[in-house]
């Protein structure tokens, strides 16, 4: 079953471009990631999804329900923690996460407060006492207190610690295990790399590269290191050239036998041709232009 | 019924700060009711012929030397001002402050429907201000049966249902316009009430802006009126839960539809 489904789902903010024609599925049970950079549409594809604005074309579903017309009963199946969280001045945290609880008409208090445990959160103190990253820990045990069956995060680790990260993290692992869909919306390409089974890449509103993560890394481009000197004047496909004193590192998605007979020209004393790591993946189809590799 | 208790926690302090001033306000004005009661007929030959000024505040209306007559001219827009201001505030901030302080996507990414949002909240306003209404009124009675005279029970009981009545169109019309905002409305709520407020006043002053009457709710709850007719002016009435209903639709009209920030 289909956990979330986009069909060319269109947001316009009057006349400015949210997003257009956004095709995006993600099966239950995948841990899902979803990468942009400011303003590409992230947030708006999340915002119409969880029904906070209506879209202007197209259709989303969560789990087969269409996310205009059975919003609140997506909703109890799914808990979101926004990039930015905020919540009302003057109440503890403790309230603030029984609030939570009580709006989904759920009792879920065993659960909380072995997440406060886990993520060291103090539920005395008033949330505008909070650091941004212990606000952050509240929307995390409010996202994820009544077990939901889809987790839609945006971006999570913001303001947490690198040891509360891992903690987080794997929080979020020992749930998808038990089945639960997470939809991570990240800056943070390592995150999406080393946890998210899948990923889509969202550039100007529109969804420009959707795949494992693994067919997403194995492109045509080569992040290739040549150590010695080497002559790369008038060959095509090189970009992100950087000279170092023992040589040069670039990205290549031109003809391999082309650069191959020019190095063999050259008096080079090592020669690496590696997967490009994810971020320059990502760097390449935010390229002016950038089409799929 | 969660989020009816989560909004009168929150705006608790604000409700026990406008409930006590206006009690308390109205106590004193009672209390110096007797004190003043020797000098009244004094006092009220020279309100009766301040011209415009007494036909703006309904002293042509009522004799300031009786209870009543000094209780609707001056406790009267202690509690109709008062009031109307704390309603409007509450009316024009109750939906608005959840996208002014980013509390919005907190609320609606839970399984509440934006309908039961407007519900509660608008319960929670008309609660605060039955709650409000409620102390004032007991304050009333007590204060009046402190100084030792007769309570008049008619009088009073129409005058109080008045004000509630005043706040609740007030408040809705706040409710309506706070379902278009994402900032602060507080300069319009209050701008609203003052201006309801100033259309009476113009209202009373000359015939005719007599239809303003109809306009404003401070038309239905002119003391003077209620007092020599024992009763609301049901035409006026009429026209003023007209403007509540339309604020309380197009409150749900907008909300439901709106995007969230």
């Amino acid at each position: 079953m289909l956990a979330m489904e986009a069909v060319g789902l269109t947001k316009y903010y009057g006349k400015s471009r949210g997003i257009a024609g956004v095709d995006l599925s993600v099966e239950e049970g995948e841990f899902f990631g979803f990468i942009g950079p400011n303003g590409a549409g992230k947030s708006t594809t999340i915002r119409t999804f969880l029904g906070l604005i209506k879209s202007s074309g197209g259709s989303a579903r969560i789990f087969g329900m269409d996310t205009q017309k059975e919003r609140t009963d997506i909703l109890s199946e799914v808990g979101y923690l926004p990039s930015e969280t905020t919540f009302y001045a003057g109440m503890k945290v403790k309230d603030v996460i029984r609030l939570s609880a009580d709006l989904r008409k759920k009792k879920c208090r065993k659960e909380a407060r072995r997440l406060c445990e886990r993520l060291e959160l103090d539920t005395e103190k008033k949330v505008e006492e909070l650091s941004f990253g212990n606000r952050k820990k509240v929307g995390i045990v409010c996202a994820l207190q009544h077990k939901p069956r889809l987790c839609v995060l945006d971006e999570p680790t913001s303001g947490l610690d690198p040891l509360m990260q891992r903690e987080f993290f794997s929080i979020l692992k020992e749930r998808n295990e038990k089945g639960t869909t997470i939809f991570l919306s990240s800056h943070i390409l390592s995150e999406v790399q080393h946890y998210c089974d899948r990923a889509a890449i969202i550039r100007d509103g529109q969804i420009v590269a959707c795949d494992s993560v693994e067919a997403l890394a194995q492109t045509s481009v080569k992040r290739v290191h040549v150590e010695g000197l080497c002559d790369l004047a008038g060959l095509e496909g090189i970009r992100d050239l950087h000279y170092e004193k023992e040589g040069a590192v670039f990205l290549y998605s031109g003809r391999m036998e082309l650069l191959l007979n020019r190095l063999a020209k050259s008096p080079i004393r090592d020669l690496t041709i590696t997967e490009p790591d994810l971020e320059e993946i990502f760097m390449h189809y935010y390229e002016k232009g950038g089409e799929q590799a | 019924m969660t989020l009816v208790r989560h909004e009168l926690k929150q705006s608790r302090i604000s409700l026990i700060v406008w409930t006590l001033s206006i009690a308390s306000l109205l106590a004193v004005c009672v209390f110096l009711y007797p004190s003043m009661k020797s000098e009244m007929d004094a006092v009220s030959e020279m309100f009766s012929s301040m011209g415009s000024f007494t036909a703006a505040f309904g002293m042509d209306k009522v004799s300031f030397g009786t209870l009543i007559g000094f209780y609707v001219v001056e406790c009267g827009n202690i509690v109709g001002l008062g009031g109307a201001f704390f309603a409007a505030l509450c009316g024009i901030s109750v939906l608005a402050k959840e996208e002014k302080e980013h509390t919005a996507e907190f609320l609606m990414t839970h399984p509440v429907s934006r309908w039961r949002v407007v519900t509660d909240k608008l319960i929670a306003v008309i609660l605060q201000i039955v709650i409000l209404n409620v102390v004032v009124y007991l304050t009333a009675v007590a204060s009046i049966a402190l100084i030792g005279e007769n309570i008049p029970w008619k009088e009073l009981n129409l005058l109080h249902l008045a004000y509630l009545l005043l706040q609740v169109e007030t408040a809705s019309v706040c409710f309506g316009i706070s379902a278009f905002l994402r900032r602060s409305g507080l300069g319009i709520g209050l701008g609203i009430a003052m201006l309801f407020y100033f259309l009476n006043l113009v209202a009373n002053i000359t015939e005719q802006a007599d239809f303003l009457k109809y306009i404003t709710p401070f038309g239905y709850a002119e003391g003077a009126d209620i007092v020599n007719s024992l009763s609301i002016n049901g035409e006026m009435l009429a026209v003023g839960s007209a403007f509540t209903v339309a604020g309380i639709v197009i409150a749900y009209v907008k909300y439901c539809k709106k995007d969230l920030r």
